[in-house]
């Protein structure tokens, strides 16, 4: 076996909570001669955002890195670029080292398309001299060509982002670091990226790669990590990996269409509680497993403990591989302010709408930009099978994260009579 | 381009060097935190900062450049009516021509305004590239001292049309100008790279930057000379890295006898604050992305 590209040895980040405190405050500290370690911890508690991380990775291989929010991903991504130390712990990278954890870092709005790519580059960390060797390449993966000489500050999103990534896809190091930048642009760019990505590990690259794609790690990454709470809770294949990732993503959820909590653990908070979810058909009984050609009703029953200005509730319809399918909310049928007591809501997902699979819903209960009453969570999980009458039912598995019954349309521009057509033919 | 093999372009490309290197990440104690290597090796960067600097400050002005002229110019004209003329400092200064005499002071005390607060400004200013990619953060710094430097140099072309208008002769001394300008270069990066890793930590400092330079240039010689100062004081006056040095410059740019002892405590003073700098600077570096 060759020297590991990347070996990360018990690495570990401390942060502490709270805010960082001002001059006046350090300066008073000072003044009142107590102990400013003490009163740093008294103030606001530790939390390690990874803790003993430990892997190697072989040169050429491809690594996911998979794990709920908070899981420490950015943190472990932030330590490998070198953008902040550790607090104990190693790693060593074998070869020139690139980290995109955003795409067009340094992009400076008044400046031109070209003179963006040149800075762009120095801050990525390719020579001048270099970037003038890729410059055609860059302009043409972008697709900017006409608007070279423009400010990007008049591009559009989607100039903007095709110049920053084709900069970027051209780096060539030996092991690249990725967070997520590929959740931008339309599709065909980013399945352009991807492909780009497995050239990159094609060509014998190392690379990690952080996503909440899981479709993207399941095509791209040769092993995957799963990170909880910042320690790494699987090491492994990818597949595997992944599943333990739904799996943990999907507990505490039920698969037979209710689930109920009494009020001290019920989710929520001081304003709202969650008493019941239920997935049920048309004739209220609930169920695991649904037929696409019947409605689903989603209903949530809640007590509601203070007067609330503003509520709504959200529901996401989350596919397998863990993207969302849709997501829906009573916002804008909601009257507004509601005054304490217990309701029901229910939200009807309509017949010929969803794939043949498994779906989970996750609900959350707030009012943006002010308080969120009920965490989101997953909390039903059920299964939709074909039916008969319904567009999808022909392939093995219908593509799509949604399979709505579309109208079609089909109108006769031009015959030609059956004769006409056996002649040609002949 | 990526389905050509890599190793082979790497290994036989100007980067030899750099495809067996390791990187090391682990907790940093002490200078080395300052990545000097790594400094030498993204040197490129620190001029396409200042170049990015350049090109965005004077976009969509009418002037331009200019303004590296304009600006010293300007100030020491109305410095002159006031100083020189209202207040008779004009007469007090011997008979060396008043407005030489104070656009000799200007010239440095701009330099080591304008990149003080440049520098002070830097990490700050860049926080969404530090926390981003990683590149020794001692580069921003360095970086924005270069546009100054760059003004610098314009204006002392003025300075030279100055002399020759006010015809005042050359000497030999003029040689002493370029320690002079190290000397300035020092007190800069000393005070910058200081008050740069103090802005991340406490953005006071963002309000206490101008103000203290403003209180600054009332206690260096630009608009007196270090002789109006009580012998007893001038000791105290000469910690200050930037007035011994200033009234070296003018000294040497008038011809008259130069205070080396003076030059010599300032500039100790200034490679001290470098010192001290770089020490702070070294200890915050790692933080940085999680502070700014």
């Amino acid at each position: 076996m060759s020297q590991p590209a990347i070996q990360v040895e018990g690495l570990s980040k401390k942060y502490r909570l709270g805010q960082t405190r001002t001059l006046r405050q350090r300066l008073a500290s000072m003044l009142r001669a107590t102990n400013t370690e003490q009163a740093d911890s008294l103030q606001s508690g530790t939390f390690w955002a990874l803790r003993d991380v430990s892997f190697s990775l072989q040169p050429g291989r491809v690594l996911g890195v998979v794990g709920h929010n908070g899981a420490g991903k950015s943190t472990l991504l932030k330590l490998l670029s070198r953008i902040t130390d550790p607090t104990s712990g190693s790693a060593a990278i074998r070869g020139r080292v690139a980290s995109l954890l955003e795409v067009g870092t340094g992009f400076h709005p008044e400046l031109t398309g070209r003179e963006n790519i040149f800075l762009n580059g120095a801050i990525l960390g390719l020579k001048q001299n270099e970037i003038k060797r890729h410059f055609e390449r860059i302009v043409d993966f972008a697709e900017v060509g006409r608007f070279l000489d423009t400010p990007v500050k008049r591009y559009s999103s989607g100039m903007y982002v095709r110049l920053a990534f084709a900069i970027a896809a051209h780096l060539e190091p030996e092991v690249l670091i990725v967070d997520e930048v590929l959740a931008v642009g339309d599709a065909s760019f980013q399945r352009k990226c991807l492909g780009k990505m497995g050239d990159v590990a094609r060509g014998g690259r190392t690379v990690v790669f952080v996503s909440h794609n899981m479709a993207a790690v399941r095509n791209l990454c040769h092993e995957a990590i799963l990170l909880n709470s910042g320690c790494i809770e699987r090491h492994g294949n990818t597949d595997e990996v992944i599943d333990a990732y739904l799996n943990r993503m999907f507990a505490g959820s039920s698969d037979d269409g209710e689930i109920g909590w009494d009020l001290p653990d019920a989710p929520g908070g001081e304003e709202v509680r969650l008493l019941r979810v239920r997935a049920i058909d048309e004739a209220g009984s609930p169920r695991g497993v649904f037929d696409l050609s019947e409605d689903i009703r989603v209903e949530m029953t809640y007590r509601v403990l203070k007067p609330l200005e503003d509520m709504r509730w959200v529901i996401k319809v989350i596919c397998d591989d863990g993207s969302i399918a849709l997501a829906t909310t009573d916002h804008t049928q909601r009257e507004p302010g509601t005054k304490p007591g217990v309701y029901c809501s229910t939200c009807i997902i309509p017949r010929k709408l969803l794939n043949a699979g498994r779906y989970s819903l996750r609900i959350n209960a707030g009012c943006p930009g002010i308080k969120e009453y009920v965490p989101g969570q997953s909390f039903i999980r059920f299964q939709t099978t074909r039916s008969t009458d319904h567009g999808s039912y022909y392939a093995e598995k219908w593509p799509g994260a949604v399979a709505p019954s579309l109208e079609w349309e089909q109108q006769t521009v031009e015959q030609a009579n059956a004769d006409e057509t056996i002649r040609e033919a002949a | 381009m990526s389905s050509t093999p890599i190793p082979t372009q790497l290994f036989a490309g100007p980067d030899k060097a750099e495809a067996s290197l390791v990187t090391v990440i682990k907790p940093q104690r002490g200078l080395w935190a300052l990545d000097p290597v790594g400094l030498w090796r993204r040197r490129e960067l620190a001029w396409v900062l200042a170049l990015r600097d350049l090109r965005v400050r004077y976009k969509q002005t009418l002037l331009g450049i200019a303004w590296a002229v304009i600006q010293p110019l300007a100030t020491m004209v109305v410095l002159h009516i006031f100083f020189g003329r209202v207040m008779g400092m004009a007469e007090k200064v011997g008979d060396v021509p008043y407005p030489v005499f104070l656009y000799a002071g200007l010239l440095p005390w701009t330099l080591f305004s304008n990149a003080v607060t440049a520098s002070s400004n830097s990490l700050v200013g860049n926080a969404h590239i530090l926390s981003k990619v990683y590149f020794p953060r001692l580069l921003l710094p360095l970086s924005a001292t270069i546009v100054p430097v760059i003004d610098y140099c314009i204006a002392f072309i003025v300075l030279a049309g100055l002399m020759l208008w006010f015809q005042v002769p050359l000497s030999w001394d003029m040689v002493l100008l370029a320690p002079l300008v190290v000397s300035t270069i020092i007190a800069v990066l000393g005070v910058g790279i200081l008050l740069a890793s103090l802005t991340v930590s406490y953005r006071d400092f963002r309000y206490v930057v101008p103000f203290m330079l403003q209180l600054w240039f009332f206690m260096t010689p630009v608009i007196y000379g270090l002789d109006f100062v009580p012998e007893r004081y001038q000791w105290l006056m000469n910690l200050n890295p930037m007035a011994g040095t200033i009234d070296a410059f003018r000294a040497v740019v008038l011809g008259q006898p130069v205070n080396y002892a003076a030059w010599l405590v300032s500039t100790t003073s200034a490679a001290l604050t470098l010192v001290i700098g770089l020490m702070w600077f070294a200890k915050l570096e790692r933080k940085f992305a999680d502070v700014v």
